[in-house]
């Protein structure tokens, strides 16, 4: 159960009367390999068990697909049906470093698909101009941790085109991709989640998809969607999560959270890997401790989708988001403020909050109390 | 000096009070200097160049070659120590390379500041890490240089900045130490490295205006290898005259596998920037035997014939071998001795890298901040408490 979370515990409105001691102590019986008393800590390499959604009949024949697979399928939709469209970034020629454009310089030529230099900040003003002149442009940044000497471009340029130029000019069309998240062996510099640095700029979409049939639906959203979006892929899944994905194009709305699973004592929020590891929780949950959750992938950091939160909140009185960036400053700070704002816990029952902040099995998270 | 005048007398045990002196060859009979003509390096905004013809000791001869043997065979064994998962994460082997650390290390002094990217494990030895501290650290034991929290690529030593992770950072950081040099006063340079792939990030042209417009010290280097993870420099750039890069800098592009060549050049460039004459630019072509790191084979974007023409070519152990053998600098044996000595500090190494207990969970989330009071940070679950001590 690791994983970085903010719980309240709304007094007025408990179902459950546990204490969060008790709670805590309980859950933590759970927790395999662990003892509140013994120092030493068993090394949790990153557990999670990628649990695939319902095969979708809505969309036409589907194909099984690892994440990898499903991101090469909405390109390769993508420059079938928009002349515009250009895919380039380090390495994506021969198939990239994940290997999500295999085959599609061969499929649609060479000035089309192709490798850019080393130059993270290049790559996407580049791609800005490239969206600001008519095409569609999708970028590749090849780890989300080297996005940060494109950070100006993004956050001065991009956001802020339409703005600025009183809408006559955007940059609507561009997307970025990146690879996202822990994997277990990256350590500092191919291991981050920066959603939160990007979720302080108005102006940009960031999207993250927990499974390769969110990944393709979300990801020609994004491809679709006259803003500029950051479309993070939780690198872990690439191989690890297999559906079947439909073979024809579709898109999932953004900034519509979807409740996973119904329930009525608290409501777990996630995105990207996180999200199995809170459907495990759940279900453990559910087994052990007759607790009901309601799980809730948020899907959209970017404007996220308040109401749902706040619905499921204000129906189960507890709130528990769950993610791998660090605590101090992560989004699930924002989540829970604006939750709280928005609900308006009434002065003489002041939310009886205790913040539980855990952090993930990757090395380079850590929280400050 | 000793243990190579040491292997040339073999004695054997003393049998009926008389020893025996097998070998016949004695120190005296061993060219002490001998002249080599090198490579001329190709030079931009230069009148003249480095020197072309140098004089090499035997003793020189022998470091370098020590050196290079325990460079080349501490990579191998990293090689094999990844595949046997006791190294795990990222690993970016060196072999191939060994001439540009060696030669650059030998005409700077350890005074002088060195800062690279992430194929470290040879500057990390020749700017004075042992053997065994890079291979702990490489298995993250306690042992290691970083104290086994950095792995591979963050290694540092007392002037030697790293071991960076991200891809032409280090070159900025590097021009900040040259400033440094240049207040103090106190007549060091600082040499800063990055590859061929490094060399089209924006930062690296911020560095050279401000280093040329304030007369740094310092000596960019491009260890161009051809290929930057598996894009070749013909695909990457628009010039791959990366000595020449530098537009209002002076560049020289050296043979990298040559470590007379690479040893002049630094003394040329060190020269250069010690006499205020500000930065210098020198592009070594060089050559990894290994791909970008141990998760590429190395064969997708490079044929086996051209890694074993390069190996049979160009290989600086074995160039410099041949200069030494040819001018009877040295013999066979002698050279055979250092080989089985460095295999078995190596495999010394080796053993104490992976029987080194790992740091102490306690240690964990040490350094974060400095010299703030103890704080707590959680572990990877609520319940789990770290101090973390500056």
């Amino acid at each position: 159960m690791a994983a970085a979370a903010r719980l309240f515990l709304r007094g007025a409105n408990s179902k459950l009367s546990i204490a969060p001691g008790s709670l805590g102590t309980t859950l933590l019986k759970l927790s395999p390999n662990c003892s509140s008393r013994t120092k030493t800590q068993r090394r949790h390499a990153a557990h999670f068990t990628f649990q695939p959604d319902p095969v979708p009949s809505q969309y036409g024949p589907t194909q099984k697909m690892n994440l990898f697979q499903s991101i090469t399928s909405a390109l390769d939709n993508t420059l079938a049906s928009d002349p515009t469209a250009v895919i380039f970034g380090e390495d994506v020629a021969f198939g990239g470093v994940f290997r999500c454009t295999v085959g599609l310089r061969d499929k649609y030529g060479k000035d089309r698909v192709f490798n850019t230099p080393l130059c993270e900040q290049g790559i996407v003003g580049f791609g800005i101009g490239v969206a600001v002149a008519g095409a569609t442009a999708i970028a590749e940044i090849q780890f989300a941790d080297y996005i940060f000497p494109a950070f100006d471009q993004i956050v001065n340029e991009a956001a802020k085109y339409r703005y600025r130029s009183g809408n006559m000019f955007d940059c609507g069309n561009l997307t970025i991709r990146a690879p996202w998240g822990c994997v277990g062996h990256g350590s500092l510099y191919h291991s981050q989640s920066p959603e939160a640095f990007f979720a302080h700029c108005p102006g940009l979409k960031v999207v993250i998809p927990r499974s390769p049939i969110q990944a393709k639906g979300l990801l020609l959203s994004c491809i679709a969607d006259k803003n500029p979006c950051i479309f993070f892929e939780p690198k872990i899944l690439y191989r690890a999560a297999v559906e079947q994905v439909p073979e024809d194009p579709y898109t999932i709305p953004l900034s519509q959270a979807e409740v996973l699973q119904e329930g009525s004592d608290v409501t777990l929020v996630a995105w990207g890997t996180q999200i199995h590891v809170l459907k495990e929780v759940a279900s453990m949950a559910q087994e052990k401790l007759g607790v009901s959750c309601e799980v809730i992938d948020l899907q959209t950091i970017l404007p996220w989708d308040i109401e749902t939160v706040c619905k499921s909140v204000v129906k189960t009185g507890r709130l528990l988001i769950s993610h791998e960036a660090p605590v101090t400053g992560g989004f699930a700070s924002e989540i829970s403020s604006t939750v709280q704002v928005r609900l308006k816990w009434p002065v003489s029952h002041p939310p009886h909050s205790h913040v539980f902040t855990l952090c993930t099995d990757d090395v380079n998270c850590w929280c400050i109390h | 000096m000793l243990a190579s005048i040491a292997s040339v007398f073999q004695v054997t045990a003393w049998k009926n009070g008389a020893a025996l002196i097998m070998s016949a060859r004695t120190f005296t009979d061993f060219t002490t200097r001998a002249t080599f003509e090198i490579k001329k390096c190709d030079l931009f905004l230069l009148d003249e160049g480095p020197a072309t013809q140098v004089v090499l000791t035997r003793d020189e001869g022998l470091q370098y070659y020590r050196t290079m043997q325990v460079m080349r065979r501490m990579e191998l064994k990293a090689d094999q120590l990844y595949k046997q998962k006791m190294i795990r994460g990222f690993c970016h082997l060196y072999d191939g390379q060994e001439a540009c650390a060696v030669g650059l290390e030998a005409s700077i002094n350890l005074s002088d500041h060195l800062i690279t990217a992430y194929r470290v494990h040879g500057y990390t030895y020749t700017r004075g890490g042992t053997v065994k501290e890079i291979m702990a650290e490489l298995t993250g034991r306690r042992g290691g240089i970083a104290k086994g929290k950095g792995g591979s690529m963050h290694m540092y030593c007392k002037t030697f900045y790293g071991g960076n992770g991200i891809i032409g950072a280090q070159v900025p950081l590097g021009a900040g130490v040259a400033l440094a040099c240049n207040y103090l006063g106190n007549n060091e340079l600082c040499v800063c490295l990055y590859g061929d792939g490094a060399a089209n990030q924006g930062q690296i042209f911020e560095t050279y205006n401000m280093a040329a417009l304030w007369k740094l010290p310092v000596i960019f280097v491009c260890e161009n290898n051809r290929y930057a993870m598996g894009t070749s420099v013909e695909r990457a750039a628009a010039s791959t005259d990366y000595y020449k890069r530098g537009e209002f800098i002076p560049g020289l592009r050296v043979d990298g596998m040559d470590v007379l060549c690479v040893r002049e050049a630094t003394r040329f460039a060190a020269d250069h920037c010690r006499s205020g004459k500000g930065p210098i630019l020198m592009e070594l072509q060089t050559y990894r035997y290994h791909g970008h790191s141990m998760s590429d084979p190395g064969l997708s974007y490079r044929t086996r014939e051209e890694i074993r023409e390069v190996r049979s070519k160009s290989d600086p152990i074995a160039m410099l071998k041949d200069h030494m053998l040819s001018h009877n600098m040295a013999s066979v044996e002698e050279l055979k001795g250092i080989d089985v000595e460095v295999r078995k500090e190596i495999e010394d190494a080796a053993q104490f890298a992976t029987t080194d207990p790992e740091p102490p969970l306690e240690e964990l989330c040490n350094h974060i901040f400095y010299n703030e009071p103890p704080f707590e940070v959680r572990g990877t679950n609520l319940w789990t408490k770290l101090k973390s001590l500056s």
